[in-house]
């Protein structure tokens, strides 16, 4: 779609230069670390060195006597003012501090409260802690055994380690179907533990101000008006109160659904700078943030897939173990706690479903959050992708033609999912077809053709996912029973700049630019003259913040409503002084002109100038407009990706070759942006594909907990990525518009897992679970005879 | 992360840093880049009371030939390796191993003296002056001496430098014509440490047959191993592909591995395997053999 | 506890006081002088977050400590932009978004001017090569490359005319 307004105006469609920039190039970013405020005081945490123990005893003595050393808070301290628990965003608990038991390695014990970050890390290492060590429950499976010890004991009548099921889908019918298929693939995946690892580690400053007794908390947060709430909701025993509660989020350094949930940390040092009166500063380090902070995925599945022997997919059987950790402290909507999973039938119009999840407990840290992931979609992406491939293979069929073959067609959207889901739009074959010409795939076939007879290995892998973001329909979707819309407020100034105020939070997706664009397009006022706001609960209206590709889809649809009531009054006030009737008026961006004389106009400028001047008898003045808007359904992103690989025969190392990326978000906003964050997403989609991985030994010790083992790639490891696009707006978003920020790394993992199996396919390989190891590929080559 | 507290001295020469030392003991260490050891005491997994930085003692960097040797000084930069035209022209194994240690920018710190006395079975240059040959130069209340690399490493993260030593230089025998030498390393990510790596220098006689060769390898155990055995197998063979595998071989069953995230033992060993007889063809390559 | 007089020139300026030995280069920058463009996203010198220019080479300021770079120069990106000329470097990460969440920025940057120092034409390899102790978990390197390739054909272009 041409951009429909002038450069100037910068509304959607142009590649606009980010207004934010100038800042962050400066190194004038403001960054929850970078704030330092008179007196302010520094905490640091005490953690377990056990996954399951009894805590004896906590003596603070020694870490009392050194200068500098203020307090050391305990489970017992909290204890006092019941605040030692707190509620997780699935209506679970999780300790603050604990007062009997640790349950994962790194939970925290005690925080040291100090005058200095030095003082601070040293009061740290001199509190003794005596421990019990108990029994360690690390698998999950293993945790369901009957005789399996039971976690939370603080739970009275909890007597297993069992969460919760969930299932969706026509259990009966599926297995009937899988039963009469003439082919059915089984296999067992696994979804291992990683870890968002923004480069910015999560952190705040607490400010309380004991005599107008307000809190302000600058805070790492994705979500700054939902944190308030569940902060008055947990704390409003104490003494604090929403109104009295000003959540900042200033300058965040990468979220990625990292920075969704509350973290002992944000209470600790809230709780000191109450007691204390003084600011309070916390930012844990990069060990902490690994080891404690919510981790994503942890899923052990197990699939089928049916199929007619020509190729039709029939039906699709799935059962989750989830591994939870200690507590349920996923980020899900409230009614989902295996997120949106049930997206698992993908891009395939398949008639029979079913799927079901059991989240467990483990002496694991907690989370089931998203990795720049929409809510447990990448799980089900990677599950259909793979089995698709399976499939193929199984049937002896490419892999590509499986796909066209069973893609919902594009005249069959609005397209309802056997799961329940309605699929605005898509065009599933365009984006294949479209990604197949540009990496030429079928050259690429002969390619490999001829280097298996080498005994070369490469191999193509595709992934065709649908993506299910914009949470959501307060209908169904809310969090801790807030309802999922969101806001946008825009003041339209006398001279005819405006300010713009959201709900959202942007991390370094460039909400400054983009929703100043989504304005422009609306009211042709420059976007350069829109001032976008977030952030800060005291003046941005509510909102459930930035995750799960929401913004564009709610605060985005928000800010094309709000501006199409700032439009309507305007059209009065232009009818008003050009003296026809609103009936008489046209718009093109940014102008209403008189129907058929067009040399009678007023521009939006001018009428923003009126409406404080010269507004219409009987007529508010001023020109504003608030919009909480709730989206009539999800949006439904999607693409194809095509990921070439080649494979050391010696080494079992893996290179990606080539990697197209054909997405469709819907209308654009900012090339520039989508590509960029199509670029990272692809980094994350490989991350976690190649490299990443958070584990634990039967001690629930973890592996992976410093940047030394969890391998973020740089630029070494990261290919070039080559990104293309096709358009099919979402027929509900105001601007038809869908959201980006995650399609690229739920897409890109199967993409690169279907690439390496393919590779190997010839030599009987089926499957390969993430991360992809050299040694995984060098043990399958070993085992079959064709390493070096 | 923060490094418990300690003292930090800066001598301006050798002698007083060595009285430094002498008069502190097992509480200092010498602090020369400081990459690892920095580090070390930021996690508090090590301790020091006292730093004794020797990164401001003149005389202690500098890459030249004289008298039969390349002379490294201990405090010598591993981006100055890098950059180095002498390395770049005469010794490509050592550019090999300078641009896959760590990261750039750890490089612009990292010295080759502290990459060999920190005594880490992980760390690249080990490998290589065993390959190559070299002596270091250790000077301490005694003195100077000179100890053989093959004499060095005693431990796991030990080396033969007496406590109050400080690795001074690196000399490298010149090598003859029609030598090459190769460093190849298997890592997970860049910054990472090998999963394993070979290093390997060659002379080759006039026939083309291996006159001379030395083979070391990287984090194949608890110290770095000179594969012996392997050096012998070549020994006056001509470099074809049998021999070359079969002293690949011989360079595996040289390590003993410990199992971490890198790999199991099996797989680690298979690449000391691999990765020697990558670095063997290599050598005889830049050699000027086939 | 020990301390050192310590004599710094930070972004062309001296700058002089006390610091505990084991104080690190990166927090006297951000907490002491409050120079915060200079960010801390790891412990164990992996991320590249706090890379400064130590006597014009790029080093990781956590891994540095404070009084091992008395008498020496230091470079931050507060020090880039030079009277009201943002260098090319910062113009090319916003023309070609080699930028997102802005964090890894100061230090891609900072590494990025040491590499044009010493290679005005860097190959798309060379760029990757230099940034590879730098992490960024937004971009995927792409655009940064972009962005570097942008500063390092305007310095040329400088240079030429």
């Amino acid at each position: 779609m041409a951009p429909q307004t002038t450069p100037e105006v910068c509304g959607m469609g142009h590649s606009m230069k980010r207004k934010e920039d100038p800042r962050f190039i400066r190194g004038q970013g403001n960054y929850v670390d970078d704030i330092q405020l008179p007196g302010m005081l520094y905490l640091d945490i005490v953690r377990s060195p056990f996954a399951h123990a009894r805590i004896k005893s906590i003596n603070s003595e020694n870490a009392l006597k050194i200068p500098g050393v203020l307090a050391v808070i305990t489970g017992e301290t909290l204890e006092q003012y019941n605040l030692h628990w707190m509620p997780t965003l699935m209506s679970d608990t999780q300790m603050v501090l604990p007062t009997e038991k640790v349950m994962y390695q790194a939970q925290e014990v005690a925080a040291v409260v100090a005058t200095d970050r030095y003082a601070a890390a040293d009061g740290v290492e001199a509190v003794e802690v005596d421990y019990d060590p108990l029994p360690v429950v690390v698998d999950p499976f293993k945790a369901l055994e009957p005789d399996a010890p039971v976690l939370r004991t603080d739970k009275e009548d909890k007597k297993d380690n069992h969460i919760f099921h969930w299932e969706v889908g026509d259990r009966a019918a599926t297995e009937g179907a899988l039963a009469g298929a003439d082919v059915v693939v089984k296999q067992d995946l696994y979804i291992p533990r990683i870890h968002v690892a923004s480069i910015e580690t999560c952190g705040c400053v607490a400010d309380f101000d004991r005599v107008m007794g307000k809190l302000k908390v600058y805070m790492t947060t994705q979500a700054p008006h939902a944190i308030r709430t569940v902060l008055a909701l947990v704390a409003g025993h104490v003494g604090l109160s929403e109104e009295k509660i000003q959540v900042i989020s200033p300058d965040i350094g990468g979220g990625f659904g990292g920075k969704v949930p509350v973290y002992p940390g944000y209470v600790l040092a809230i709780a000191a700078s109450v007691v204390v009166g003084k600011p309070v500063k916390w930012v844990e380090d990069r060990m902490e943030n690994l080891q404690a902070d919510s981790f994503a995925r942890d899923y052990h599945l197990k699939a089928e897939l049916g199929a007619t022997k020509d190729g039709t997919l029939t039906a699709l059987k799935i059962k989750t173990v989830a591994d939870h950790g200690y507590t349920d402290a996923a980020a899900n909507p409230s009614k989902f706690p295996a997120g949106l999973f049930s997206i698992v039938t993908g891009s395939y119009d398949l008639k029979h479903a079913f799927a079901e999840v059991d989240g467990v407990y483990t002496n694991k840290p907690p989370g089931g959050i998203a990795y720049r992931c929409s809510f447990r979609v990448t799980e089900a992406v990677h599950t259909i992708e793979r089995l698709t491939d399976i499939m193929a293979h199984e049937l002896k069929m490419d892999p590509a033609d499986l796909r066209l073959k069973n893609f919902v067609p594009a005249d069959k959207f609005p397209y309802k999912s056997v799961l329940g889901w309605e699929y605005d739009s898509g065009n599933y074959h365009g984006a294949l077809e479209k990604a197949m010409e540009r990496i030429g795939y079928a050259e690429l076939r002969k390619e490999q053709a001829d280097k298996r007879g080498r005994g070369e290995l490469m191999g193509i892998g595709i992934s065709s996912f649908t993506e299910i973001v914009g949470a959501g329909p307060s209908r169904t979707f809310d969090i801790l029973g807030l309802k999922m819309f969101d806001s946008c407020e825009i003041r339209v100034h006398p001279t005819g700049k405006a300010t713009a105020r959201f709900g959202t939070k942007s991390q370094g997706q460039g909400h400054e630019t983009t929703y100043a664009q989504v304005l422009a397009e609306e009211l042709g006022i420059p976007a350069a003259h829109i001032e976008i706001e977030e952030g800060d609960t005291d003046t941005a209206p509510y909102g459930l913040g930035t995750y799960a590709s929401r913004s564009t889809p709610t605060a985005g649809a928000a800010g094309a409503m709000a501006a199409r009531k700032v439009r309507d009054k305007a059209k009065k006030i232009a009818a008003y002084l050009l003296e026809v009737s609103e009936d008489d008026l046209e718009w093109t961006p940014g102008t209403f002109s008189v129907k058929g004389a067009p040399q009678k106009s007023k521009t939006i400028q001018e009428i923003a100038f009126a409406a404080y001047t010269n507004h219409p008898p009987g007529m508010e003045g001023g020109l504003e407009a608030v919009s909480y808007y709730d989206p009539p359904n999800l949006t439904f992103p999607f693409g194809s990706y095509i990921c070439v690989v080649d494979i050391d025969r010696g080494t079992g190392e893996v290179k990606i070759r080539r990697f197209v990326a054909v997405d469709d978000c819907g209308n654009i906003i900012n090339p520039m942006i989508v590509d960029g964050q199509i670029h990272g997403g692809l980094t994350m989609g490989m991350a976690p594909a190649l490299l990443e991985e958070i584990s634990y030994d039967e001690n629930g010790n973890i592996s992976g907990g410093s940047f030394m083992d969890y391998l973020v790639p740089t630029a070494m490891e990261t290919p070039r990525w080559e990104t293309d696009k096709t358009v099919t707006p979402s027929p509900h978003h105001p601007q038809g518009a869908k959201g980006v920020g995650e399609s690229a790394t739920v897409g890109a993992p199967p993409a690169i897992a279907n690439a390496v199996v393919d590779a190997l396919a010839h030599l009987g390989v089926r499957h390969i679970d993430i991360p992809i190891t050299p040694e995984k590929v060098w043990r399958i080559l070993k085992d079959k005879g064709a390493g070096l | 992360m923060i490094p418990s507290a300690f003292d930090y001295h800066a001598p301006d020469t050798l002698d007083e840093a060595v009285a430094l030392l002498e008069r502190h003991g097992d509480e200092a260490k010498v602090l020369s880049g400081g990459q690892s050891l920095l580090p070390l005491l930021k996690l508090r997994l090590g301790d020091a009371g006292h730093l004794v930085d020797i990164g401001r003692i003149p005389g202690l960097t500098g890459i030249t030939e004289a008298d039969g040797y390349l002379r490294i000084g201990g405090a010598t930069r591993e981006a100055d390796l890098e950059r180095s035209d002498l390395i770049r022209e005469k010794y490509p194994i050592l550019l090999d191993t300078a641009a896959v240690i760590a990261d750039p920018l750890v490089r612009n710190r990292a010295t080759v003296g502290g990459n060999l006395a920190h005594g880490d079975p992980a760390n690249d240059h080990p490998a290589t002056m065993l390959a190559l040959d070299a002596e270091v130069v250790a000077r301490g209340p005694r003195g100077e001496r000179t100890i053989p690399i093959t004499r060095f490493f005693t431990g796991l993260f030990a080396t033969a430098l007496a406590p109050a030593e400080i690795l001074t230089e690196i000399r490298i025998p010149v090598p003859p014509p029609r030598s090459g030498g190769a460093y190849v390393k298997l890592e997970r990510k860049v910054g990472d440490y090998a999963t394993a790596a070979a290093a390997v220098q060659v002379t080759l006689g006039g026939q083309g047959e291996i006159a001379r060769i030395g083979i070391g390898l990287t984090n194949a155990g608890p110290t770095p191993i000179e594969a012996t055995a392997a050096e012998g197998s070549l020994r006056g063979r001509q470099p074809d592909a049998a021999a070359i595998a079969e002293a690949a071989r011989l360079a595996a069953d040289a390590t003993s591995p410990s199992a971490d995230r890198r790999g199991s033992v099996e797989y680690k060993r298979d690449m000391a395997r691999v990765l020697t007889g990558r670095a063997i063809h290599k050598a005889v390559q830049r050699a000027g053999g086939q | 506890m020990a301390t050192h007089d310590v004599r710094i020139t930070v972004n062309g300026a001296p700058q002089e006081g006390a610091v505990e030995s084991r104080l690190l280069l990166v927090h006297w920058l951000r907490d002491v002088l409050r120079l915060t463009g200079t960010h801390i996203g790891c412990d164990t010198t992996h991320c590249g977050a706090c890379t400064v220019l130590l006597d014009g080479e790029p080093v990781k300021s956590c891994t540095v400590l404070a009084v091992q770079a008395d008498g020496r120069e230091v470079q931050t990106v507060e020090g880039l932009e030079q009277n009201g000329t943002l260098h090319p470097l910062q113009e090319g990460f916003q023309q070609e978004h080699g930028l997102q969440c802005g964090f890894c920025t100061p230090g891609m940057l900072m590494t990025g001017r040491a590499l044009l120092d010493r290679n005005a034409d860097p190959s798309e390899a060379d760029i990757r090569q230099a940034i590879s102790g730098n992490l960024c978990r937004c971009t995927g390197y792409v655009s940064i490359v972009k962005s570097v390739e942008y500063a390092a054909a305007k310095l040329r272009e400088g240079s030429a005319s």
